[in-house]
């Protein structure tokens, strides 16, 4: 049995060894889409375009509208005379936010009362309403403690195209708001899932292809000694990946590595296993590579969509949730981001590993029994 | 595999793919160290016929015994006593000689002490002694195809199954691949070779004539060629080809009339029209006619002739 284990495994090295690309292929995307999200895809905002309409001129409302100012977050581009232009600003895209001080708030202010305080929002684009819209209460919880006792109240209304807005407390675990920390994590999941689910799928295909695996298939070699031959490089491989990329974030780009790394280990392998795992049975469904290119494109892309890297799965429509049940990403990315950023260990994470385990037994299971060594 | 068993037994194979039949019930027997040509037209269902001896295609009906052990029921069995060249070239392009050797030895668990030695005939057998560390890639065709054949019988199988292991190789190095199929059958090694190049059914202790899936004629080469066009064949040179061929297949005492390259070959029945008189119908139809002379049939002559007799009479037995 590990003879021929140990032949597949030496084989499939000195062909990634033998391949000039692949050295080129398995590291640069990596990189590349590290730094992309890393810098260009956070959800940070800087200097949004800021009108101001300060109707109640009091020492009370320009001390507000100075912690505004003074945020590298805010650029005020307009301060507004009257609500038309506000309206304006708005409008022909000038500004994106408006905050808008009515008379009477310094007043409110001493007599204890809720101080209402109007922002108004371009919800075109609603990742940077919502994220300035956090900012604004950040700025504002600030300032109500400086006030204290009194109370500020913040009302938003949205400008054109509407949305409603709630503010909700989303449950950052970095006070700075820094997407990058709360991104890098789901990165290394998410590239780490594309690579090691096209890697395995092609190469048994490849070979399906070339007509090796028929060679092999008949041969005395067991589906569990082939499959164990195919699926052990692009484990160690994803290892690999998971490895550089997390150096690069914690080196890089310095996110935090709050938690236990045999915590990160464990949530590894069997990450590992179920893209293997995916991979191999994909490649089951394949004869040509055209074939797993195209299943590939259908079947792993979407995972990625429905992981909540990006877009919350909690928002997702209720039948779109219970297809991300049998998401192996969707269960890593909350391994990684937890063990990240908050330190959590296995007695909460359990339910998490559990779920990948169970995928990955599932998906190796089926595998496995459609691998007969047959061309049926 | 005691030496009484025949090495390969066929009975009634059958194949379908959906509706399409692909090899509809051959029967044949195989004795040891018999080498035996599978000859066919493109699609005549040689290679399914193999990859159902092989265990990799499940008979749809009748069975067949290789080593002595049924191919569906027991194709692990099987597996061990077989080496298969598939029709697809079937070495690694980026691996070097040895590492492809190495690797092949490894699946059938060549053991440590018999190692070197295996890889060092294979070498030998392939012509590639000072090639050992090149990558297969750069091989020609026919080493690719003697190093494709050494890799199937380092684990020193009784049996060989070779589908098409000549295509599109150069003559030398097919009449060298040759060479090897025997000296193996020297050796005892049961060999089922399939070719679609009829020249090479000389080679073969017997053929097996397939054709559209149905095992057409099975014998010697010398027994296919002697009693199988019940004729005389002669050979024409004629044109225009097609109004002579379509003449000729007309006109009485012609049993049979094929186009071969740029001549005329016509089966004459016993007691038929003579030379002359094929010359002179000839002549009548407007047909300019050259040499005309009897000659020893070729197996494709047999072929045509098995093929059209089939034609004309659906179901008659080979
Ligand atoms: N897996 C398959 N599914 C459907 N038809 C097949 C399959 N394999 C072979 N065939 C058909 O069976 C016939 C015989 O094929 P094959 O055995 O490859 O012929 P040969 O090797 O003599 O050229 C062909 O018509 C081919 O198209
Ligand atoms: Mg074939």
């Amino acid at each position: 049995m590990y003879e021929r284990i140990a032949v597949m495994l030496m084989k499939e090295f000195l062909q990634l060894k033998r391949d000039r690309w692949a050295k080129f292929r398995l590291v640069v995307p990596l990189l590349i889409q590290m730094l992309v999200f890393g810098y260009a895809a956070t959800f940070t905002v800087h200097h949004v375009a800021t009108t101001v309409l300060d109707l109640d001129r009091s020492q009370a409302s320009r001390a507000l509208v100075s912690h505004f100012v003074a945020s590298s977050r805010f650029q005020v581009v307009d301060w507004a005379q009257n609500q038309a232009q506000v309206t304006r600003d708005i409008n022909e895209g000038r500004a994106v936010i408006a905050i808008v001080i009515h008379a009477g708030f310094a007043k409110d202010l001493e007599n204890g009362q809720q101080a209402p305080l109007q922002v108004i929002v371009d919800g075109t684009n609603s990742n940077t309403a919502l994220i300035a819209l956090s900012y604004i209460s950040q700025i504002v919880g600030l300032f109500s403690q400086d006030q204290a006792p009194a109370m500020l109240r913040t009302a938003a209304s949205a400008a054109v195209p509407a949305v409603s807005i709630s503010l909700e407390p989303r449950p950052w675990f970095n006070d700075d708001l820094n997407e990058r920390w709360f991104f890098i994590p789901g990165v290394i999941g998410t590239i780490t899932l594309l690579q090691v689910v096209s890697l395995t799928a092609f190469a048994v295909v490849r070979e399906r292809e070339v007509g090796t695996l028929e060679q092999i298939m008949v041969s005395p070699i067991r589906p569990v000694e082939f499959i164990l031959g195919k699926t052990v490089p692009f484990f160690l491989i994803g290892l690999g990946d998971v490895a550089l990329v997390s150096a690069f974030g914690i080196l890089w780009f310095r996110v935090p590595f709050i938690g236990s790394p045999l915590v990160m280990f464990a949530g590894t392998v069997l990450f590992l296993l179920a893209a293997v795992s995916l991979g191999l049975l994909l490649s089951t469904f394949s004869r040509t590579q055209q074939q797993a290119f195209a299943l590939n494109f259908f079947f792993v892309n979407p995972l990625f969509i429905l992981s909540g890297f990006a877009f919350p799965i909690a928002a997702m429509p209720a039948w779109l949730q219970g297809v991300t049940v049998v998401n192996p990403l969707r269960y890593f990315l909350v391994v990684i981001r937890a063990v990240f950023l908050k330190g959590v260990g296995f007695p909460a994470l359990w339910p998490d590993l559990g779920a990948m385990a169970l995928l990955a037994s599932v998906m190796l299971a089926a595998s496995i029994l459609r691998f007969h060594k047959s061309l049926d | 595999m005691s030496s009484g068993t025949p090495a390969v037994v066929v009975d009634r194979l059958t194949k379908r793919f959906d509706e399409f039949t692909a090899v509809d019930g051959i029967t044949l027997t195989i004795g040891r160290g018999e080498v035996v040509g599978f000859i066919g037209p493109n699609g005549a269902g040689k290679s399914t016929t193999l990859r159902m001896l092989c265990g990799l295609l499940t008979p749809t009906a009748g069975q067949a015994t290789v080593a002595g052990y049924d191919v569906a029921r027991e194709p692990e069995k099987v597996r061990q006593n077989i080496g298969y060249m598939s029709q697809k070239f079937s070495l690694y392009g980026d691996l070097t000689v040895r590492e492809n050797l190495r690797f092949f030895a490894g699946i059938y668990r060549v053991r440590r002490e018999d190692l070197g030695s295996r890889m060092d005939f294979a070498i030998r057998m392939a012509g590639l002694e000072g090639r050992e560390d090149v990558q297969v890639t750069t091989l020609a065709g026919g080493w690719k195809q003697r190093l494709a054949l050494g890799c199937a019988i380092l684990h020193r199988p009784p049996i060989l199954f070779l589908d098409e292991p000549t295509s599109g190789v150069e003559p030398e190095a097919r009449r060298r691949f040759w060479d090897l199929i025997h000296d193996l059958a020297a050796d005892g090694v049961t060999i089922l070779v399939s070719t679609h190049y009829m020249d090479e059914a000389e080679y073969c202790n017997r053929i097996a004539l397939i054709n559209q899936g149905r095992l057409i004629a099975l014998g010697t080469p010398r027994e296919l060629k002697g009693s199988r066009l019940g004729g005389q064949l002669v050979e024409i040179a004629c044109a225009p080809l097609g109004k002579a061929l379509a003449r000729m297949s007309a006109a009485p005492g012609v049993l049979d009339a094929a186009i071969f390259g740029d001549k005329l070959h016509v089966v004459m029945a016993e007691g038929g029209l003579d030379l002359a008189g094929l010359r002179q119908a000839l002549a009548d139809g407007g047909i300019q006619v050259g040499e005309a002379r009897a000659v020893r049939p070729s197996l494709e002559d047999v072929f045509v002739r098995i093929v059209t007799r089939k034609q004309d009479a659906p179901g008659a037995a080979a």
